[in-house]
């Protein structure tokens, strides 16, 4: 029972990570696709919109990290050995995010250093995320563990067709959250037009390379379609997120900036629901799995766990929630 | 350079940057908050515009510190695998607050910078202040953990794993405290003096600026204290690991051979291979009365340590002096200060006393870095004192000097790069 709490409250924060901090690095992968037209203005948007959330939103995997060493240690060592590659690459993109971000909007001069810092910001909001859809697939494939050489032990884990497209694809769901958000960031129509347009393009984006996961799965001999079949929960969530598709793009297109966010979280969410479920209660797929029962600690670390999230969670939450409300709800015209 | 080796360097490399932002991430906001509720009382337009300059740097160096600290949490495991395994689940309570208290601080500090214009005075400047606060206790538990390193507590080890654990106990380990007390004060201590220095150069530029003489009090007013009253903590730390870990002691001290009674050396190289000590000057009994408060008492030396199981002692005994010797410089200053705010305040405006100012601005980070190498290479060859050997706990993963590298050249150009957003920063307010 422990455990399963533990990892439900592990599974709540990576949703929430990817809800509220994959939008900040979407909001960056935005910034590549600006165009001439009303370039600055768009850049506005997306600054005031990620200042004062961003790094609360980053510490939702913090919250995620301390749950899995401390509840979880051995799916922890794994995971920091077999994917230490693709790992430490995706430091260097939060790294390289947070300060390039942080540097343009308090630097006094405004000067060339801005281009640079731009062209940081857009190049690390790819790069961490895709990482971490690489370590996600690695952790679906299977591949760790099999001993042997370097090669086998550090890179095969992720290094496979099938890491590379979840990469992909979870980029382009990050992009895509980004731009159904900043159209309520927004009150200008013009602009508002071509984040809600760019969402639609990120949209499809998300579903083609979701269907080339299913691609590189099969060519990895990866049985992602059985897996499916096999699981009725991820079925379910799936058939959900395809469902949703059609009220988001209605709402998109008119103009209901709040049933769009709501929906296009719940996507993400849903995405990575039938993930767990199609996972469970394996953590990392290897010769010899790591389950969320192998992987636990006692009983005795896990109840004073808990109960240090609750009260956590307890004094947190309505702190996030005030900042929530000064920052995002301030259009009541355009119910964003 | 061998992987364990590189391991150590890198994740040396990790902790020294980050604990520079991590401590002024700590203190800064409480400068800020000063300033603003300055601001706040009346119309002077000096303490906005600091208010506004300290809260950017707090902005800055917050957000480099938040992301370093995130490749330190990733970096445990990356680098020390086994390490985590173990003690994952036995510290993993003070990184939970830790956790917790970060965002607390995060969302305060969005609060805080975007919300002059959304929230009202009084509550605009306690998200300041709650920054400062959650910082601090974020801090704390920070180095409940690290304390746990030096004084592992709340489990059984038995056949090279942990039993019977309890995480609270391993939280509220008996150096927990006073480590992170004197974390804390390091913090403040090092900060104020840092950014007095920096005004006490702006009001050599400009004589007479309301701007940085309101900074510069302020800033000593706050490092000053810090400085007084860390030689207190410092020594009951040095008595505490006197007792606890006589190893980690006699390196600091140097002292290879248990004496009876033992003096204190000031300055020397110590050889290990011929356990003995050039130059340095012996002050008879001291030590004797520091580690045990007693002039005839016995100090256990290195000798009473199995050979393999000492800390390296030439870097040990440099850094602690390195620390006591900056940190007996500022708390010098730092009585000076507060005898010169108190009755006369014009002299810290004397061009000559500016200059000190601005010498002593490094020393507070000094001594903190040099602080924080005692403990941590003063515990080698262990990862947790006694238990677990360094040496066993790194990844198998070889080739961990191209990471290192990769690490080391964004890290020196982070710094450099804040280094060049400082001095755009404190031209701009010129």
């Amino acid at each position: 029972m422990y455990i399963e709490a533990a990892a439900g409250y592990l599974g709540v924060s990576v949703v929430l990570y990817a809800v509220f901090g994959g939008a900040d690095f979407g909001a960056g992968m935005q910034e590549a696709f600006l165009g001439a037209h009303r370039r600055a203005e768009q850049r506005d948007v997306i600054t005031e919109a990620m200042g004062p959330v961003w790094e609360a939103n980053h510490i939702w995997l913090i919250i995620a990290l301390v749950v899995l060493f401390n509840g979880f240690p051995r799916a922890f060592s794994t995971l920091s050995v077999a994917f230490h590659l693709p790992l430490i690459v995706m430091l260097l993109g939060i790294v390289l995010r947070g300060c390039s971000f942080t540097f343009r909007h308090y630097d006094t001069h405004k000067d060339q250093s801005h281009a640079v810092y731009s062209a940081l910001f857009a190049a690390a909001s790819f790069l961490t995320p895709f990482m971490l859809g690489v370590v996600a697939g690695g952790m679906m494939l299977g591949r760790v563990g099999a001993g042997g050489g370097y090669l086998e032990r550090y890179v095969l884990p992720w290094a496979s067709a099938f890491s590379a497209a979840v990469g992909l694809f979870v980029c382009a769901l990050f992009a895509f959250l980004a731009a159904v958000y900043l159209v309520g960031e927004t009150e200008d129509a013009e602009l508002r037009g071509r984040f809600a347009g760019r969402a639609k393009v990120a949209n499809g984006l998300s579903v083609g390379a979701g269907g080339l996961v299913f691609l590189a799965a099969q060519a990895d001999g990866f049985p992602l379609v059985q897996r499916f079949l096999a699981h009725p929960a991820s079925l379910a969530c799936m058939v959900l997120a395809t469902a949703a598709l059609a009220p988001l793009w209605v709402a998109l297109s008119k103009g209901r900036t709040s049933t769009a966010r709501v929906l296009a979280a719940s996507q993400v969410a849903l995405v990575l629901g039938g993930w767990f479920a199609l996972q469970y209660p394996v953590l990392i797929a290897a010769s010899e799995p790591i389950t969320l029962a192998s992987a636990a600690a006692p009983d005795a670390v896990l109840r004073p766990l808990l109960y240090a999230l609750i009260a956590g969670t307890v004094l947190v939450l309505p702190v996030l929630v005030f900042l929530l409300r000064v920052f995002k709800m301030r259009t009541p015209g355009h119910d964003g | 350079m061998p992987d364990l080796l590189v391991a150590r360097v890198q994740m040396g490399l990790f902790l020294g940057f980050h604990i520079v932002f991590a401590a002024i991430g700590i203190a800064m906001p409480f400068l800020m908050a000063a300033a603003h509720a300055r601001a706040l009382r009346g119309n002077d337009s000096a303490s906005r515009e600091l208010t506004r300059a300290w809260s950017r740097g707090v902005a800055i160096f917050f957000a480099v510190g938040a992301v370093s600290g995130t490749v330190l949490a990733f970096e445990l495991g990356l680098l020390w695998p086994r390490f985590m395994e173990h003690a994952g689940p036995i510290i993993g309570m003070p990184f939970s607050w830790e956790g917790f208290a970060f965002f607390v601080e995060a969302i305060a500090l969005g609060l805080f910078l975007y919300g002059a214009e959304r929230l009202k005075g009084w509550v605009h400047w306690a998200s300041g202040v709650a920054v400062g606060i959650s910082g601090v206790l974020s801090g704390m538990f920070v180095v409940c953990a690290n304390a746990w390193m030096n004084h592992p507590a709340g489990f059984d080890w038995v056949d090279g794993q942990a039993r019977n654990i309890d995480p609270w106990a391993a939280m509220f380990n008996r150096a927990a405290l006073g480590q992170g007390v004197h974390m804390i004060l390091a913090a403040f201590e090092a900060t104020g003096f840092a950014v007095a220095g920096v005004h006490a150069f702006g009001l050599l530029r400009r004589p007479g600026s309301a701007f940085h003489r309101q900074a510069l009090h302020i800033a000593l007013a706050m490092g000053a204290v810090a400085a007084i009253v860390q030689p207190l903590s410092g020594d009951r730390l040095a008595k505490a690991a006197a007792e606890w870990q006589p190893a980690k002691f006699a390196a600091m001290e140097s002292l290879f051979h248990t004496s009876r009674p033992a003096p204190i050396l000031l300055g020397g190289i110590p050889d290990e291979g011929t356990q003995s000590v050039a130059l340095g000057i012996e002050v008879p009994r001291l030590l004797s009365f520091l580690a045990h408060g007693d002039f005839d008492a016995e100090v256990a030396g290195l000798d009473r340590v199995p050979r393999d199981e000492w800390p390296p002692v030439a870097a040990v005994h440099l850094a602690f002096q390195v620390m006591v010797a900056c940190g007996s410089i500022l708390a010098l200053a730092g009585v000076c200060v507060l005898l010169a705010l108190w009755r006369r305040p014009q002299w810290l405006e004397r061009r000559r006393v500016l200059w000190v100012f601005v010498l002593l601005s490094p020393l507070g980070f000094v001594a903190l870095e040099a602080g924080w190498a005692v403990t941590e290479v003063g515990r080698q060859p262990w990862i947790i004192y006694g238990i677990l050997r360094t040496a066993d706990a790194v990844t198998p993963m070889p080739g961990l000097v191209y990471p290192f590298m990769l690490f080391t050249a964004m890290y020196g150009l982070l710094a450099a790069a804040v280094a060049w957003l400082m001095v755009r920063q404190f031209r701009h307010v010129h």
